[in-house]
């Protein structure tokens, strides 16, 4: 932004491994979350927070997950519905089957362990395949997981439809999931998981854990002749995004559609969820936001940008003017910059910081 | 070679005369390969090959082209799973060695075709070299709390002084994609000296640089040697600096063990002539 880097000296360790070394990009960060828990929720719209903030939120998080498995260590994932899934389909038979004074948290974070376990056993090839197949082991996860989850009763408690709705579940009196949830309740109740999970998942990426990732992704042979085991660690990362993707997951069928139904983590979401991180920048937090904010929001402008210029369209003219501008922009963000949003943020604030005098 | 890259080593012509300057320098026996033999398919890269490496000395490993040089190395540590024969390391023999057990007992390696992590900074890269030592849980890495954050600024710390001694430490947070050569090859030398190695394997650690670039690499060489005494093994194929560095020299040629001796021995060995400098005889 609007400041210089110049003259900002560190004199230990410490300070330039903090976050966000630079000043001004702290205050800027924890201003954002403030507005967002503080400001976002008076000032928004039922249809904003219920309808667009609410599913980018909880979309972010899937991205996140992804993010550190395809971005950070490198394996190809088609398998993310079927993570959000597993998480979905675990903390709804925790959460019907708890006891009164468990929080609402609980079945989430179970949903999301439950999705974690699995995403070990459906990484264990990666320790043989990469690339290509890998993506195609995973999308085996995406298709049995979600057979599973239909054709076995338990997990919906034997319910008649197979489609229940979501238990409603308060936290200090305030429902926060199912249909009579408010939108400001929601929101704030999955704002919580975001913020939690990002500063999580930074930590993780600069430390340890982290730079083996990367290794692995870099250079596995490398990687391996200093000391880094390559199962262990691709593991930890499919652990790690599958908990991710299971919270997101429970979330989505929680908070934003309000039921537990196979159709929502279909192979759909995984292509989603695998654009966004494409789109927003692979091995970036910040550009899962950004990714998931561009794949969910586009359909929803592109839709409205018609009526704004006084254009009467047909309804199947626009979806599919729809399907054509989006799939440019997903190629032309591909040949522009690979590295995704992630990074034209990164080179905007480069050059801005040279503005007006770029010498 | 020019002499300014390798003054110390000059007044090393043999081993025996590069202890009078500095007396106990080399010590015990702390590598052996054993009987090696490995075939790739029907090719045979190595075969029967016995050396030995002692403590404190820079090994040099010559040979022509696909002579085994790098298969060696590759045994070594692990990488590569020879069919017969053995490496004995410090007080163990391993058939085979593997990659992990070399690195968690201080074998650190750097190769002919650097290898990298291309996304990450120099920081990071030479950093990924303490991992072992790293022992943080999970959730205190997560967290950054405890061992999570105190691990990261103390091996920080001991990267800053790799850096300092490698001096690049204005590329310090640039991604090493974006380096020039010779520093790439500096930085991964960086990598393996954040283990604090007891053996270093260098493969071919000049390649493709020019003089001047040749004389610094001989310089960090001689001075890890020197400082850490860190044991060097190393795989080169220019004489000048093998000659100059090197307190034995081993001569591969087709796999198998050509010559074995100081870098006096070697070069006026008759066969070592014969196969390899290519002098020509009547």
């Amino acid at each position: 932004m609007f400041y210089r880097e110049a003259g900002q000296f560190k004199t230990s360790y410490a300070a330039d491994q903090q976050l966000l070394p630079i000043p001004m990009d702290r205050v800027f960060v924890i201003a954002v979350v403030l507005i967002a828990i503080f400001v976002v929720p008076v000032v928004g719209s039922q249809y904003w927070l219920e309808s667009i903030l609410l599913p980018v939120l909880i979309l972010s998080i899937a991205a996140l997950g992804l993010n550190i498995l395809t971005g950070y260590c490198g394996q190809l994932s088609l398998g993310t519905g079927g993570f959000m899934a597993a998480g979905a389909y675990m903390s709804y038979k925790i959460a019907t089957n708890m006891p009164e004074f468990m929080p609402v948290w609980v079945p989430i974070l179970g949903g999301g362990l439950f999705a974690a376990s699995i995403g070990v056993i459906f990484g264990l090839p990666s320790l043989r395949i990469k690339g290509f197949y890998l993506a195609v082991a995973t999308l085996a996860a995406q298709f049995f997981l979600l057979w599973l989850f239909q054709k076995v009763p338990w997990f919906v408690n034997y319910s008649i439809s197979g489609v229940p709705s979501a238990p409603p579940e308060t936290i200090l009196g305030f429902y926060v999931t199912g249909a009579s949830a408010s939108p400001e309740a929601k929101y704030l109740f999955v704002l919580a998981f975001v913020i939690v999970l990002a500063l999580l998942a930074r930590n993780m990426v600069r430390s340890r854990i982290g730079r083996s990732w990367m290794a692995i992704r870099d250079m596995d042979i490398a990687a391996e002749l200093i000391g880094i085991k390559p199962l262990q660690t691709k593991l930890t990362a499919f652990a790690i995004s599958s908990f991710y993707c299971g919270v997101a997951g429970a979330l989505w069928s929680f908070c934003y559609i309000n039921t537990v139904e196979p159709t929502a983590f279909d192979i759909e979401r995984s292509f989603q969820v695998l654009f966004m991180i494409i789109v927003g920048g692979l091995g970036s937090v910040l550009g899962s936001f950004f990714g998931a904010a561009f794949i969910f929001l586009l359909p929803i402008l592109l839709n409205n940008v018609p009526g704004w210029f006084g254009l009467q369209l047909a309804t199947d003219v626009v979806s599919h003017l729809e399907f054509m501008v989006f799939g440019a922009a997903i190629i032309f963000f591909l040949i522009v910059e690979p590295h995704g949003l992630a990074r034209l943020w990164q080179i905007a604030k480069e050059k801005l910081r040279l503005w007006p005098f770029p010498h | 070679m020019n002499d300014s890259g390798a003054a110390p080593a000059a007044e090393t012509p043999t081993a025996a005369a590069g202890t009078v300057g500095r007396p106990n320098r080399i010590g015990e026996v702390i590598l052996k390969a054993e009987n090696i033999t490995m075939r790739f398919g029907g090719v045979k890269a190595l075969s029967d090959v016995s050396f030995d490496v002692r403590r404190g000395e820079v090994r040099s490993i010559i040979g022509p082209n696909g002579a085994g040089k790098s298969s060696m190395l590759n045994v070594i540590n692990g990488f590569y799973q020879p069919q017969e024969g053995s490496i004995w390391y410090l007080g163990k023999s391993y058939s085979p060695m593997r990659p992990y057990i070399a690195a968690s007992n201080g074998i650190a390696r750097t190769f002919q075709n650097i290898a990298l992590f291309k996304g990450m900074s120099t920081l990071d890269n030479i950093m990924t070299g303490r991992i072992l030592k790293q022992k943080a849980t999970l959730a205190e890495q997560a967290l950054y709390i405890g061992r999570g954050r105190s691990e990261e600024i103390e091996h920080r710390e001991h990267v800053e002084r790799v850096i300092d001694f490698l001096e690049i430490q204005a590329v310090r947070k640039t991604p090493v994609g974006r380096l020039p050569y010779g520093l790439q090859k500096r930085v991964e030398l960086g990598r393996a000296l954040a283990a604090e190695p007891t053996l270093l394997l260098l493969d071919e650690p000049m390649a493709g640089m020019n003089l001047e670039e040749k004389e610094d690499m001989s310089r960090f060489i001689i001075d890890v040697n020197e400082y850490f005494g860190t044991t060097i093994a190393l795989i080169e194929h220019d004489m000048g600096v093998v000659m100059d560095l090197s307190d034995r020299v081993v001569v591969l040629d087709y796999g198998s063990k050509l010559a074995d001796g100081t870098p006096d021995e070697v070069r006026n060995n008759q066969a070592v002539i014969d196969a390899y400098l290519g002098v020509a005889h009547d």
